[in-house]
């Protein structure tokens, strides 16, 4: 993912049913990808959202097919369907999933929430931390097979109905949490879920519950402020 | 990135245990057992091993959940680690298996991490996760053993060409637990007691466990006679969260007035399987926990240990630790 452009985008306009020879297992392209050139005004994040958006999985498959040298064995009876629906921050997402995804893959690359991060993809850092039923969970390491039936939540999730900051995330800009940033999503996800359990944490009790989250900044008392100041201010509001 | 995708395998989310059985059956060494996820996923990224059929446990609802059976505790395979640290039942009769889950990993890992995956894991030899052939992985030599290898977390004890450790926190607490491992395959179910449970390079060099392709791990019993006794747990790593065990140390005391009439002392990580500390326990039993007991134990742990060029700290890890157990180990607070 690190090119830019990505060289399978410009020009290519495979047409609807067209199998990808170098990954006969992909899907099939769901309409034509337009052979637009990203125009210089647009920033990355647009052109890759605005790529998802219209339905087009492309860079998604570019990424699912490196690298994968054999096909994938013939459907066994008793196997996954791949087609299932998502319950993502209260909408219920059609999608196709392959077997081996993980659910940070599906997030991000075939649903275009790209606020999960995926730093280490190996459950070390913590950035693609996202809530399933409430608890916290490292989505790199979550098949997405396994949350069929679960209800997720993302950072996308968290905004208000007129699009205002999660108390958390209001909290952590106040005290300036974050540095980088990277972190930062899978921060809120954690401190979310604890306020959710415990709405009045200890200090101690919220370094515990953050404690999945690595900061390459090092900035963790950042970020326990930031939780002390949304506890106090969730519960401001409930008073 | 190109190694962060796994190969392709058919996923099999079966609802029973006799649906998951058959699977496992019927794809036999092609297959794989998958609970939390959080060592299996390792592997099928890294592509050092591979599998056709991953049968994901996580459906089955008969392999979850912590209930009182014969006078102990029966705790489900897919008990997540996150439900045994705070069940109120472990808590206050098995504390020492609470706080070993407590101890693992980070809270992401144990909220979907079970118990059966947890003692099942392979080793965390990296030369052997990286994808090297050494003993382990079938081939003819041992990468951690050789004169410029780095093997600052291996084994002190009982290597056998292969030097790795078992990088479990709750396999030291099952073993002082005298716990029960009750393992179903298509043929029926049998029940082995953990401290036979873990398999030494010895015997197989190629497994952790005494487990069949076949079988599952379906529960592990926690026996009454160890209930509400004195334990003490300790786990020294590098960092709090995350890291495995440098040492860690599972202890069980049944006293007698101010005697010990039982103890299990137990150490993670020196070598392949939990090492029973056999000598320090026949020192302490029959005698207060004094400081000079304490001493003697510690003292008598680490006799026969052998280290390689980087671990010989764990010698005093270990005796140190045991010293602190006979000293430290207390009963599970009140609820
Ligand atoms: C970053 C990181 C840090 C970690 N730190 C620690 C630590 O400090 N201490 C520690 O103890 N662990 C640690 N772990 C390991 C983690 O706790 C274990 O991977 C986890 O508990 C395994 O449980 P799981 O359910 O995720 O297992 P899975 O990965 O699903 O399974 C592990 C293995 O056991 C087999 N298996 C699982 N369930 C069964 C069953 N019921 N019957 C038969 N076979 C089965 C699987 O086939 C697989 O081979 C760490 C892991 C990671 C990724
Ligand atoms: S210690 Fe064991 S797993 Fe590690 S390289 Fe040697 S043989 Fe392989």
């Amino acid at each position: 993912m690190s090119e830019w452009p990505p060289t399978e985008v410009g020009g290519d306009t495979r047409a609807s049913s067209t199998i990808s020879e170098d990954a006969p297992w992909a899907l099939p392209m769901v309409s034509a990808i337009p052979a637009a050139q990203p125009s210089p005004s647009w920033s990355r994040r647009d052109f890759i959202k605005g790529i998802i958006a219209s339905g087009v999985t492309v860079s998604g498959l570019s990424y699912f097919g490196s690298g994968c040298s054999g096909a994938l064995p013939a459907q066994t009876v008793g196997g996954v369907e791949r087609l299932l629906s998502l319950s993502v921050n209260g909408q219920l997402r059609r999608v196709d999933v392959l077997p081996a995804e993980t659910l940070a893959m599906t997030l991000r690359y075939k649903l275009g929430l790209t606020g999960t991060k995926l730093g280490c993809d190996r459950a070390e850092c913590g950035a693609c931390t996202v809530l399933i039923d409430g608890v916290t969970h490292y989505s790199c390491s979550t098949l997405t097979h396994r949350v069929r039936d679960r209800e997720i939540t993302t950072i996308e999730g968290l905004e208000g109905p007129n699009g205002e900051l999660h108390p958390v995330q209001q909290a952590f800009v106040d005290e300036l949490s974050p540095q980088c940033g990277f972190c930062t999503p899978g921060q809120v996800m954690s401190a979310v879920a604890l306020l959710r359990r415990n709405p009045n944490p200890t200090r101690e009790e919220a370094r515990e519950a953050l404690a999945g989250n690595l900061c390459r900044c090092g900035a963790y008392h950042n970020y326990l402020n930031g939780v002390m100041r949304a506890a106090q201010s969730l519960g401001a509001r409930e008073a | 990135m190109m190694k962060d995708m796994m190969a392709g395998f058919e996923l099999f989310q079966p609802a029973d245990v006799e649906t998951a059985l058959e699977l496992l059956d019927r794809h036999g060494a092609a297959s794989w057992r998958l609970a939390g996820g959080y060592d299996s996923l390792d592997w099928l990224k890294n592509r050092s091993k591979q599998t056709r059929a991953v049968v994901d446990l996580e459906r089955i609802a008969e392999l979850r959940g912590i209930r009182e059976s014969g006078g102990g505790v029966e705790i489900g395979a897919l008990t997540t680690l996150t439900e045994i640290e705070t069940s109120q039942l472990i808590r206050e009769r098995y504390g020492l298996l609470a706080d070993a889950a407590r101890k693992v990993a980070s809270p992401q890992i144990r909220n979907a991490g079970s118990i059966g995956g947890n003692l099942c894991q392979d080793t965390r030899c990296w030369y052997y996760r990286y994808g090297v052939k050494c003993y382990r992985a079938g081939g003819n030599t041992c990468y951690a053993a050789a004169p410029e290898a780095m093997n600052r977390e291996h084994a002190i004890f009982e290597a056998s060409r292969c030097v790795a450790v078992t990088p479990s926190d709750c396999a030291p607490a099952v073993v002082a637990l005298d716990a029960e491992m009750v393992v179903r395959s298509r043929a029926g179910e049998r029940v082995i007691r953990a401290a036979d449970f873990f398999m030494p390079p010895s015997i197989d060099i190629r497994r952790m466990t005494v487990l069949e392709p076949e079988e599952l791990l379906v529960a592990v019993r926690l026996p009454a006679a160890w209930a509400g006794a004195s334990f003490y747990f300790e786990k020294v790593a590098d960092r709090n969260v995350w890291d495995f065990p440098l040492v860690n140390v599972a202890a069980a005391f049944r006293m007698d007035g101010a005697t010990v009439a039982d103890a299990r002392i137990v150490c993670g990580a020196v070598q392949c399987t939990p090492r029973r500390m056999a000598a320090a326990e026949r020192l302490v039993v029959g005698r207060p926990r004094t400081e000079q007991v304490a001493e003697s134990a510690g003292a008598a742990s680490a006799a026969g240990a052998e280290p390689l060029a980087f671990n010989a700290y764990k010698v005093s890890l270990v005796e140190n630790l045991v010293r602190r157990a006979v000293r430290g180990a207390q009963t599970s607070e009140p609820a």
